[in-house]
């Protein structure tokens, strides 16, 4: 990095420090900015609009990677230094999280334009709560004179030592004119910092962007065309004179768009209070609950249950189910899905483990009981069963195994279903058929307690759920002889 | 109150409100999808902030910025999204600022899939980013610990001023497991001494990571390794049958598991097993460890959904003090109970 110190210059204006010490060294009033360069007159312009209009003790300035680094040195306000080009998504936090600061973002043409685009203009997008003051030199000045996204045609850099050449480069980007292509900001201007009567527009620019920010209305983005005669290689009025030359002929200065009078200034809203137990509790999902957590009973031994059929049969909310009721009859459970692409790709299934002790993996290899919604599942998983577990599979869409020595016992659960009057039931008649079977242990109105649980939401499904379980109990209770 | 059935990743959103949890930053990935999806409905409703960012580099320097601001902040993520935070965690560490990184760790390396698996051990636990910095990284093995380890994170991010790491993996972020529900919220910290608000109070401080001087930045790195020797105090484990063990695993998350029951069956046929499980695996619980590890005889079995990451944690923890093997599956896959029984009556076997 290049600081220049032979060429330092001094600042002196409101809504600085009156001395920067967190500069260090012995020029305590001196920047660490080049002669002629846009910088330090574009802190000047930004520290005395925040003084004016009192805005001190709410200001946070965020410091890019780049020239204005070091910002936090001169600004007598809260400062954050942010990580290359993310500065938008550090502001974006400052806004949402504080309503009441004024947040500004400082960042150079490598910063927002480069590493930081996407950063700068999903933040743009989003509208955010902050205003964004971008110099634009058309050069790289901390790493030393390489090419910017905002470098001209033809304009020789470090990197491009021939000068740009756009067929392998690409284009000057234009920021203002990107921004303006999206809904949300508030007002979007482009000025110079080169001659007294650019100036006096570049203050007004960011008088506007200020107050936009006091009065909370919105997004604000100001570019700066800014002369860089260090990297440019040019005296300082030289560098001026590019800038409103070539620079403007490129970027052409003026407002882009101010709908501050369209917006309404937005009063903060009070600050939260902390959260209760109660706040907590009250919007948590309803789900499956009981009083107290189970209790050790080894001797109950453990039951590994897999459940497998198409998407859409409820296999996922079966597992649900059989866990919930294993809990609520005092048992310790888990449950565990097949999850991602498996799950929009047409097959689904999940395992539930009831124990009478801590449960080690969710995931199973041995199962003592599978309940099976078609084929595939049968095909894919019946070899996993043990030789004295249960298979129960809907009878209408697959056929009794034939490779295993587990007991099988096949329900004609999508029948049942229909002739209940609610045929996407399958699975609560398959719930019916694994509480007959006893396989889990289980109480058998705990299963049919979590129809209940299961469709709070929907109470109209409870009834037809309990009539389908209802016909399946009688079913099995006539049709399977038990164990 | 009570007992509820609560999804992994549900839990960690339940944890943070618990902690007092101001806003949530996060890009969706599988298997962590979950806790996005879980902040996205409860966060807004309690008047917290919740942003989808538009990459996982945003969602870090979002949570950069709530830190910045003395807020309680988190996101989540797994491998890929994971990596590319890793500038942001050195940032965070390096300015000192709290926050709460959950890892739902898939299967790695590239895309990988998104089956469950340890190999984040080492972006996480060593510092994946840039620079001398440590994450405080705790390892839930259950539901009700990917809830309380919110809060518990929470408390050292700010005692310490650091990013904390829930490191879980996809096992334990998908399983719905009984949860019993936290008794308070913690209170808000007071953060008013260093973060930047926008006050009149807070006007004077500053966050920032660039320090020009050499001997000051020396001096930052100094202190931050004594606030890491002094979170050795923190540093936590669980120890299942290990009084009386010949063979001890060592695992943590999911992994820890099935060593349990593996630990359990094994005693059934007269094995002395044991299980040690970290809960904190920075500060790696090494005292602990090296107490069973100098016993006369002892073998440790280290089981791991990773290559050796973990195992050369405890290699360097016990000093070669006792022999140590590796059990360890990948690509999504997990060890049987079985697998984890014989890799532990082989290292037994070996005792002369």
């Amino acid at each position: 990095m290049s600081t220049h110190p032979q060429s330092q210059r001094r600042l002196h204006a409101k809504g600085f420090y009156d001395e920067f010490p967190r500069k260090g060294g012995t020029a305590s009033r001196a920047t660490h900015y080049c002669a002629g360069c846009g910088h330090g007159l574009l802190h000047k312009l930004i520290a005395e609009a925040m003084h004016d209009f009192g805005l001190q003790d709410r200001a946070i300035l965020i410091s890019p990677v780049g020239c204005a680094v070091f910002g936090y040195y001169y600004f007598d306000c809260g400062n954050v230094q942010a990580a290359h080009g993310r500065a938008p998504a550090v502001g974006a936090a400052l806004a949402r999280c504080l309503p009441e600061a004024v947040v500004l973002s400082y960042q150079g043409d490598g910063d927002l334009g480069s590493i930081g685009l996407n950063q700068t203009l999903q933040a743009a997008n989003r509208g955010e709560r902050m205003a964004v003051f971008f110099v634009n030199n058309a050069v790289y000045g901390m790493t030393g004179g390489q090419m910017a996204p905002t470098t001209l045609a033809g304009q020789k850099t470090v990197t491009t030592p021939n000068g740009r050449d756009v067929e392998t480069t690409g284009h000057p980007l234009h920021l203002c004119e990107l921004i303006n292509t999206l809904p949300a900001p508030v007002y979007i201007e482009r000025c110079l910092l080169t001659t007294p009567a650019n100036i006096q527009k570049a203050r007004r620019a960011v008088r506007k962007a200020m107050e936009i920010q006091r009065d909370r209305r919105g997004y604000a983005f100001v570019e700066f065309l800014s002369p860089c005669p260090t990297n440019l290689h040019l005296s300082p009025l030289d560098a001026a004179k590019f800038v409103d030359e070539e620079m403007a002929r490129e970027f052409p200065p003026g407002c882009l768009r101010d709908r501050t009078a369209e917006v309404a200034a937005r009063p903060a809203p009070p600050p939260l209070e902390p959260l209760t137990p109660a706040d907590i509790e009250a919007v948590l999902d309803k789900c499956v609950a009981v009083p107290a957590p189970p209790g050790l009973d080894p001797d109950f031994g453990t039951i590994r249950i897999k459940m497998a059929g198409f998407g859409g049969q409820g296999v996922l909310s079966y597992g649900m189910m059989v866990a919930g009721a294993g809990l609520a009859d005092g048992r310790h459970v888990s449950w565990f899905p097949s999850y991602g692409p498996e799950q929009r790709g047409g097959t689904a299934n999940c395992s539930a483990v009831i124990s009478g002790s801590a449960i080690g993996s969710p995931v199973l290899s041995h199962l003592q009981v599978l309940v099976a919604f078609n084929q595939p599942a049968l095909d894919r998983f019946a070899r996993d069963v043990e030789a004295d577990g249960l298979i129960l599979y809907d009878s209408c869409l697959a056929e009794k195994p034939t490779t295993t020595t587990a007991r099988a016992l096949g329900v004609p659960a999508s029948r049942l279903a229909i002739e209940a009057g609610l045929p996407k039931a399958a699975n609560t008649a398959m719930l019916a058929a694994l509480a007959c079977s006893g396989a889990c242990r289980v109480a058998s109105e705990r299963f049919s307690d979590m129809l209940a649980q299961t469709f709070a939401g929907k109470p109209a499904l409870i009834a037809a759920n309990r009539r389908v379980f209802a016909a399946a109990t009688e079913w099995c209770q006539a049709n399977l002889r038990p164990e | 109150m009570g007992v509820r059935l609560v999804k992994g990743n549900d839990a960690a959103v339940i944890g943070a409100l618990y902690a007092g949890c101001d806003a949530y930053f996060g890009y969706p990935i599988t298997p962590a999808s979950e806790i996005a999806h879980t902040a996205a409905k409860l966060f807004p409703r309690l008047g917290r902030v919740f942003v989808q960012a538009e990459c996982e580099t945003a969602s870090i320097n979002m949570v950069y910025g709530a830190a910045a601001a003395g807020k309680l902040s988190m996101t989540g993520s797994s491998g890929p999204g994971i990596s590319l935070m890793q500038e942001g965690m050195s940032f965070l560490a390096a300015s000192e600022l709290p926050c709460v990184v959950v890892d739902v760790v898939r299967a790695g390396p590239g895309l990988g899939n998104i089956g469950p698996e340890q190999s984040d051990y080492n972006q996480m636990v060593k510092g994946g980013g840039h620079g001398n910095y440590r994450n405080l990284v705790l390892a839930p093995a259950s539901v009700q610990e990917m809830c309380d380890f919110m809060i518990w994170g929470f408390d050292l991010a700010f005692r310490y001023r650091n990013p904390v790491v829930i490191l879980a993996d996809a096992v334990i972020g998908q399983m719905v497991e009984p949860l019993v529900l936290p008794e308070r919220v913690a209170p808000p910290p007071d953060t008013r001494a260093w973060a930047v608000q926008g006050t009149a109070e807070t006007r004077a401080n500053v966050v920032t990571s660039i320090f020009l001087d050499f001997e000051v930045l020396e001096a930052l790195n100094r202190r931050l390794a004594e606030k890491y020797a002094r979170a050795a105090a923190d540093a936590a484990a669980e120890n299942w049958r290990t009084e009386d063990a010949d063979v001890v695993f060592v695992a943590y998350g999911v992994s820890s598991r099935i060593a349990r029951s593996a630990v359990d069956e094994l005693r059934r046929v007269g094995v002395r097993a044991g299980l040690f499980r970290p809960k904190t695996l920075f500060p790696f619980p090494g005292e602990a460890l090296n107490a069973i590890a100098r016993r006369p005889g002892m073998r440790l079995v280290v089981a791991e959904l990773s290559d050796g990451q973990f195992r050369d944690e405890v290699l360097m923890a016990t000093r070669f003090a006792c022999p140590v093997s590796l059990l360890s599956r990948m690509g999504g896959n997990l060890f049987s109970v079985e697998d984890a029984m014989a890799a532990a009556q082989t290292a037994a076997g070996d005792v002369a």
